[in-house]
């Protein structure tokens, strides 16, 4: 009985291809940033890539990039979590279509859709000509802050909507049913019983909106104003125009990836805190 | 007792094409027990849903203390539910979970500490108040579950087969908690069953359904001892049915014997069904009887043994505690009140001929449904 307990040979020569897999493409480029990131140009071990970044304007685009990031993950939620709700209460036919409708543009490519927008929002787009015709007059849509969240919300929107979707859609009915037997209405249920136990879901698509979000840099160079610049951005032309030198770019990506890790630390914390509490209405 | 404080009127449903209940009527007094039983399919459920706001009907009203509830949402209706699979909030401990609707009806800190506490003493876990209601046991959920409902007092308690998923002897002892609980509480419980044991030993009032409509409706005892139709006689306990005429008050004719009984009120000649319980047959010698046949099987069930009897081609079935030998010639003699005359209905012999024995076949399957 124990040897059956033990991985046949079979199962674990299985495992094999993936573990070549990630010691080359995960945990290699993982070391490779570590190493560029603690070392200068010449090779040897030196913080002076940190001391750049805390002296220059980095940090200032650190702080926007995350505030961004945080103001798209934001609308992404109030977006995604009424859409599912109402998503969740349609016929299961109706559900599949809909939900099929918020990821049709996911199969297409992600720079072909945000190269789209750009068109969307011209000055003498489709939209400004909309608003030419109505009366509106013109309105300054791209080349803006609000173009950037915007261009964020609509590439990241659905891995916000799957995710909820798919835990509501779990839901056990019949707690929903308890919770309206004991007098919650429909927006006391809501508060008390749905939100608490999609919380999951919602946690899982903040990481998945926030953290693309955040490090992007196609977005805000395609519909962001001229010298604006998120963090990806710094990271991109580091890489792309020193000519080989990583040093600088890598120390960056680390900071990021401390930060990413942090919020998303802080985040599950918060939620495993809010599902312990009692009624909120 | 006494006053009504539920009643259903010509409540019709139907779900797509099927229709789930036909034109249902019944009235429900005030802290009466009253469980609705019938075969899965039969509409128990869907009335019991009706009466909690969570189905409406297609036609027909509910009227509550004679007030009309069919618009009324389930959140302000004054009855609670116990539902099948228990729905305990798994967010929430047991504390909260009883204090729920206490909350939502933003009752003083104090009141609801000491209603849960209460409420928790009642169905014995009172030492559950912080667990985690993933943690207990399908038996302390379902107590969790009467607590949480109980603590907002309401008028009528609704059970849907509350103790489907517990084993036998947990059942037993939850229903004498429930009619405990029932009796010391004062309020109206509707239960929903598929155990006609259940029924039996815990209602006030027994409501038989099939087929989306009342078959019968009274106590125990009358369900038991004075069946409506072929199903009643069926489903609740078990009955050998046979076809027999009336030749005139108190005497039927069947199995080629005429006996006394005490029904009237037939017409003379008019065919009727008779049923006679298994365990009102009385095993005499063969000559001494009014109805002698061959003993063809024998099952020990404990108590009793249940033997079939075949005699004239129809199979009955005894209870009895003697033990007789399969191929046995046995007499069989039947009192006046061990006979009960039924009109005919459109169940007549579908029911209580055991010549294709297969209950235990049912019984299994029933079971293997009951586990998916």
């Amino acid at each position: 009985m124990k040897a059956a307990r033990k991985l046949s040979p079979l199962h674990r020569y299985a495992a094999y291809p993936y573990v070549v897999w990630a010691a080359a493409f995960v945990v290699a480029p993982l070391l490779f940033v570590l190493y560029y990131a603690f070392t200068d140009r010449s090779g040897s071990v030196s913080l002076t890539n940190f001391s750049r970044m805390f002296n220059g304007d980095t940090l200032k685009v650190f702080a926007i990039s995350l505030a961004f990031a945080f103001i798209a993950t934001l609308i992404c939620l109030f977006i995604a979590y009424p859409l599912a709700y109402a998503i969740v209460k349609t016929k299961k036919k109706t559900q599949n279509m809909l939900i099929m409708m918020f990821m049709l543009p996911m199969w297409m490519n992600f720079v072909l859709r945000t190269y789209a927008l750009s068109f969307l929002l011209e000055d003498k787009g489709l939209l400004n000509r909309f608003f030419d015709t109505v009366g509106v007059g013109h309105v300054r849509l791209i080349y803006t802050s609000g173009a950037v969240i915007f261009g964020m919300v609509y590439n990241f929107l659905p891995y916000m909507l799957l995710p909820i979707y798919s835990v509501m859609a779990k839901m056990d009915k019949s707690l929903i049913e308890a919770s309206e037997d004991l007098g919650c209405n429909k927006f006391r249920t809501l508060i008390n019983v749905i939100f608490p136990l999609s919380l999951p879901g919602v946690v899982s698509g903040i990481t998945m909106v926030f953290v693309p979000s955040v490090s992007t840099f196609y977005i805000s160079q395609q519909l962001g104003p001229t010298d604006f610049v998120l963090i990806g951005d710094v990271i991109e032309s580091e890489i792309k125009t020193t000519g080989g030198v990583y040093n600088y770019g890598s120390a960056i990506s680390f900071v990021l990836m401390l930060l990413i890790f942090a919020c998303i630390a802080v985040m599950n914390k918060f939620s495993d805190e809010e599902s312990e509490g009692g009624v909120i209405v | 007792m006494g006053n009504v404080l539920l009643r259903l009127e010509d409540v019709s449903v139907r779900f797509d094409s099927e229709q789930i209940l036909n034109r249902i009527n019944l009235e429900i007094q005030d802290k009466e027990f009253v469980t609705l039983l019938g075969p899965s399919g039969c509409g128990k459920t869907t009335s019991l849903r009706i009466i909690g706001g969570f189905v409406t009907p297609d036609t027909g009203f509910v009227y509550f203390n004679g007030v009309k509830m069919n618009d009324i949402p389930p959140y302000k209706r004054p009855v609670n539910t116990i539902f099948q699979k228990y729905a305990l909030f798994p967010h929430l401990n047991v504390y909260e979970n009883v204090a729920f609707g206490l909350r939502v009806r933003k009752k003083p800190e104090k009141e609801i500490k000491q209603t849960v506490k209460e409420m928790l003493a009642l169905v014995n876990l009172s030492s559950f108040e912080r667990r985690d209601v993933s943690s207990l046991s399908g038996g302390q959920q379902q107590r969790v579950a009467i607590a949480r409902a109980l603590a907002v007092r309401p008028k009528v308690l609704l059970l849907d087969e509350p103790l489907g998923a517990l084993d036998l002897k947990l059942r037993k002892d939850m229903q004498v908690e429930l009619k405990n609980i029932q009796q010391q509480m004062e309020i109206t419980f509707i239960y929903v069953t598929h155990d006609q044991e259940e029924a039996l030993s815990m209602s006030d009032t027994v409501v038989v359904m099939d087929n989306g409509n009342i078959q019968q409706i009274g106590t125990p005892l009358d369900i038991y001892n004075e069946p409506k139709n072929a199903f009643v006689a069926d489903f609740i306990g078990e009955s050998n049915i046979l076809d027999a005429v009336m030749k005139e008050d108190y005497k039927v004719v069947f199995a080629g014997h005429t006996f006394r009984c005490l029904d009237r009120g037939f017409g003379a000649g008019e065919t009727v069904d008779a049923v006679i319980r298994p365990e009102d047959l009385e095993v005499v010698p063969p000559e001494d009887g009014m109805l002698s046949g061959t003993v063809t099987s024998v099952t020990f069930k404990g108590v009793h043994f249940e033997i079939i009897v075949d005699i004239r081609g129809f199979k009955w079935m005894i209870q009895t505690t003697d033990y007789y030998l399969v191929g046995q010639r046995i007499g069989l003699n039947i009192g006046p009140d061990d006979i009960h005359i039924m009109k005919k209905s459109e169940y007549s012999g579908k029911f209580g001929d055991y010549s294709t024995y297969s209950d235990e076949i049912t019984e299994l399957s029933e079971n293997a449904e009951e586990e998916e």
